[in-house]
């Protein structure tokens, strides 16, 4: 090869690299630009505030009030981090500091065999065999409620808590142990008081990005929350998500038409949410000490 | 707790809790797997694996829905993995410390946490109805592309920082210029990782539902896709309408179908895990 040759596939290649890596950029922009040109035309047939607060869904008498969808995203999503979150950051806390080796070695795995396992086989696992559950145990007309949702939910976020928290907690200096240790408090007074507190961004990252999956998940709650667009009064009432209500109604719309652009606007919302959540977690990391690595 | 307990009293019942808080991940996790296993294993005969349903989708196999998961797959692997490794190349060998890098590292955190609904949204607006793609493999294919390669720019980038500086410092001291360095000696040691992070993608890729709902799922075809502007069956949206759409749904092919979806996606995690022991074990650095 010619040393011509030789550097114009050098600078070809690099210019590759790095376009291939700005993609990931214009991904990002481009995904924000296709929900901003398909969901605000919605304002066309509404008002910004008559969307967010109106407590009516009826696409089918173009009245798009998505207040109750939003309720219901936030109550599926609070009942699943109540659980998931003291839970996960126990189990990450329980793997990293206590744990015996042989029972990290099939914790680990089976925080990785959870993680893995599709949302719509976890939405099946719910209608088939919680959903009755539920609805037996707490006398419940239907077993389809926010509550089932939110109990497979906290699972699903399980691992990601898990796997970000004991990131953190591992990081922690094992000078700040050993000191603890050798002023005489014990295992657990040290866990407590030196070894959670210094890995709480990491925690809170972890929860963070627990929320942001919770959030988004779509299959299950789409299975297992029974799908009613009504303002919920109970955790124990089926309710009807905003990830759901885009997956169920996306497909009998007619391109254009309002009812289609309030499912992109929904989806306006739901992109906004799930950015600030990433925001904040990607901000905590780069403030642990493992600095995000 | 009352405030007379001694403190190695509270240190036991502390760990006790947390030992619990563990049975509480591995319990469910078991139970739902061999619930899935017991009840469909029966199901998994050949004619289940490799014939066509029929009877309105109330007998007979799931073969096309297997086949359109592995079109699906293929497809998403073939547009996400060059895309992936060559953006995992540059953060590794080339990005500076500077804004753009923080931008596209941020835009890699946000990427991976877009909810699937939302890729779903944006492939049917952008593949299926601007470039008028339709719902096709092509459609399904790009958006489940766009969902995965967060996952495997991290994989790669990963692979890539763990060879050794001083096997590029070699190579450079030689004569080698920067991307001769990356291609004969970077990438080749760290094409174990890489794989690692496509199988990985590929398990999820397999598993997701949302996406593929409005750019290629088809409920029901009586043949497999003839092309990539085909729409396609699917295993895991088969899976949902079994569940959801299909009145009367026979239990053993919907167990059925759930464990054969699972198998493939545990099955990817499992080949990608055995892929990095290896080599781990093989490292000579």
């Amino acid at each position: 090869m010619s040393g011509k040759r030789k550097r114009m596939t050098e600078v070809a290649m690099e210019g590759l690299v790095r376009a291939s890596g700005i993609a990931t950029i214009a991904f990002v922009v481009l995904i924000l630009a296709l929900l901003l040109r398909e969901g605000l035309p919605v304002f066309r047939c509404t008002t910004p505030a008559k969307f967010l607060f109106g407590r009516d869904w009826l696409p089918l008498s173009d009245v798009f009030g998505i207040l109750p969808l939003i309720l219901a995203s936030l109550l599926v999503t609070l009942g699943a981090v109540l659980i998931s979150i003291p839970l996960g950051a126990a189990v990450a806390v329980y793997i990293a500091e206590v744990a015996p080796p042989r029972m990290k070695e099939i914790l680990k795995p089976a925080v990785e065999t959870l993680a893995a396992i599709p949302s719509v086989v976890i939405g099946f696992i719910g209608l088939l065999v919680i959903a009755p559950l539920v609805r037996s145990v707490f006398g419940l007309p239907t077993g389809l409620t926010a509550f089932t949702g939110s109990l497979m939910l906290a699972f699903m976020a399980l691992p990601t808590v898990v796997s970000i928290a004991e990131d953190a907690v591992t990081a922690v200096p094992t000078e700040y142990r050993a000191a603890s240790l050798a002023l005489g408090a014990t295992k657990w007074q040290t866990i407590k008081l030196v070894v959670v507190p210094a890995a709480r961004s990491g925690i809170f990252a972890g929860a963070m990005l627990g929320v942001g999956r919770v959030i988004g998940e779509t299959m299950t709650v789409l299975m297992v929350t029974g799908n009613a667009a009504v303002i919920p009064h109970s955790i124990f009432q089926p309710v009807r998500t905003m990830t759901a209500t885009i997956a169920a109604e996306m497909g009998e719309t007619v391109q254009g038409s309002p009812h289609y652009f309030a499912l992109f606007a929904i989806g306006l919302v739901l992109f906004a949410i799930t950015f600030a959540i990433n925001l904040l977690a990607d901000v905590a990391i780069h403030r642990s000490p493992s600095g995000g690595r | 707790m009352s405030k007379s307990l001694k403190p190695q009293v509270r240190e036991r019942i502390a760990f006790g809790l947390l030992t619990a808080s563990a049975g509480m991940v591995i319990v469910p996790t078991v139970l739902v797997i061999g619930l899935l296993v017991a009840r469909g294993i029966s199901a998994l005969t050949p004619e289940f694996l490799f014939a066509f349903p029929t009877n309105g989708m109330r007998s007979g196999g799931i073969f096309p829905a297997i086949m359109g998961t592995l079109y699906l797959v293929l497809g998403t692997i073939i547009f996400s993995v060059p895309l992936g490794v060559l953006a995992a190349i540059y953060l590794s060998e080339y990005a500076k410390p500077n804004a753009l890098t923080r931008l596209i590292r941020l835009s890699i955190v946000n990427l991976a946490g877009v909810p699937s609904i939302v890729y779903g949204l944006f492939g049917f607006g952008v593949f299926v109805l601007l470039l008028r793609f339709g719902a096709s493999l092509l459609s399904g294919s790009l958006t489940l592309a766009l969902l995965v390669l967060p996952v495997i720019i991290v994989a790669a980038e990963e692979a890539l920082r763990s060879v050794p500086q001083t096997f590029r410092e070699a190579s450079l001291a030689l004569g080698a210029t920067k991307w001769q360095t990356v291609r004969r000696v970077v990438l080749p040691n760290a094409l174990s990782g890489i794989i690692t992070g496509m199988v990985i993608a590929i398990g999820r890729a397999a598993g997701e539902t949302a996406p593929i709902l409005f750019t290629v799922a088809a409920f029901f075809l009586p043949h497999l896709p003839r092309s990539v502007f085909d729409q396609a069956m699917a295993l895991p949206y088969h899976l949902y309408i079994m569940s959801t759409q299909v009145p009367n749904a026979p239990p053993r092919i919907q167990w059925g179908t759930a464990l054969t979806l699972l198998i493939i996606v545990l099955g990817m995690n499992l080949i990608a895990a055995v892929i990095r022991g290896r080599f781990r074990r093989r490292r000579v650095w």
